[in-house]
């Protein structure tokens, strides 16, 4: 193995020949690295990236929450329109018991 | 003031929790799905609720038939009307999500969606039993005991069955990975379960809405007991 590697490396004496290794191997890494990154630009799923980067989502965000906030103020006030019934109810049936005993 | 508000005021407040960090929060990028696994936040909650305003209706359609009390009746069947209302929703959100990801409204060979099917049948001829019973009694004892059948179905169809069947494209059925696996992340959690237990809250704030109409309405008609 050693060998082999002395045998290799002898071809390559020359400094040369060593600085050009050198930037050959630097140049395929960086490269790779360079075309890893575009492709997963290119495979990475298309979300909504600008339309949130505008700020607009906010907009959406905004409606959504006035809508459901509408309706449960509603509800609220349907529940508080069913106890103000509860109680008038209540107070009719003690008016009538009330009036019958009399 | 309103009956018990805090409550209601943290269902509120929840939804509206998972409506603004629904949109704002990071979900992981994933193909087809891409930003549409948001609606996890507002489909799934909704069945959620249907399955809880299902489970209620069955315990007070037990108590309903150990005694006889018809107070028991009418919340069991307002809570099986919630829930019928939940699941409403639910399949519309569910068909539109669909068409944009799985290529139509209606997958026909996804066992959920047979589930699904199969379940509102049961909870539609329960509806139809309460509407063709004249006599408040009767009516109510055979919808309880219907309603006994109804909901265990209902969880066999949705729940039990979708997860033994071969294959399906929801997540967490047929072999397929739950939301635990990847579909779902650590973020995505903070969101869903607040919607979920928001969405439950909010179901169950309508259920003592409608009972108390109920009750209010039967107390009018019927002068000498009160319930």
């Amino acid at each position: 193995m050693r060998k082999k590697f002395n045998l290799i490396m002898s071809r390559f004496d020359d400094l040369e020949m060593k600085r050009l290794l050198f930037f050959n191997f630097a140049f395929l890494i960086l490269n790779s690295f360079g075309f890893a990154q575009q492709t997963s630009i290119e495979d990475a799923p298309q979300m909504a990236d600008s339309f949130r980067a505008d700020g607009k989502i906010y907009v959406v965000v905004l409606v959504l929450s006035v809508v459901f906030a509408c309706l449960a103020t509603y509800l609220i006030i349907i529940d508080r329109k069913i106890s103000k019934l509860e109680r008038r109810i209540a107070e009719t049936k003690l008016n009538n018991k009330i009036a019958e005993v009399k | 003031m309103i009956k018990n508000w805090w409550w209601k005021i943290g269902a509120i407040a929840l939804v509206l929790y998972s409506i603004a960090m629904g949109f704002l929060g990071n979900v992981p990028r994933l193909n087809i799905l891409n930003e549409t696994i948001r609606n996890l936040y507002f489909h799934v909650p909704l069945w959620f609720a249907m399955l809880v305003q299902m489970g209620i209706s069955w315990v007070f359609a037990l108590m309903y038939l150990n005694g006889y009390k018809i107070k028991y009746d009418i919340l069991s069947s307002r809570a099986a009307y919630v829930g019928g209302m939940f699941a409403l929703p639910g399949v519309i959100t569910g068909s539109i999500w669909a068409t944009y990801t799985w290529g139509k409204p209606w997958v026909a060979d996804d066992p959920k969606l047979q589930g699904v099917m199969a379940a509102m049948i049961v909870y539609f001829v329960y509806y139809l039993l309460r509407a063709l019973i004249p006599d408040a009694q009767t009516k109510a004892r055979i919808s309880a005991v219907y309603n006994i059948f109804a909901f265990i179905m209902t969880f066999v169809f949705i729940m039990i069955y979708p997860r033994l069947a071969p294959n399906s494209l929801h997540p967490g059925n047929g072999g397929n990975p739950a939301f635990g696996k990847y579909d779902m992340d650590n973020m995505m959690r903070l969101v869903f379960y607040p919607a979920c237990i928001g969405w439950i809250l909010m179901s169950v704030w309508l259920l003592t809405v409608l009972n108390r109409m109920k009750k209010l309405q039967y107390n009018l008609d019927n002068d000498e007991e009160e319930i």
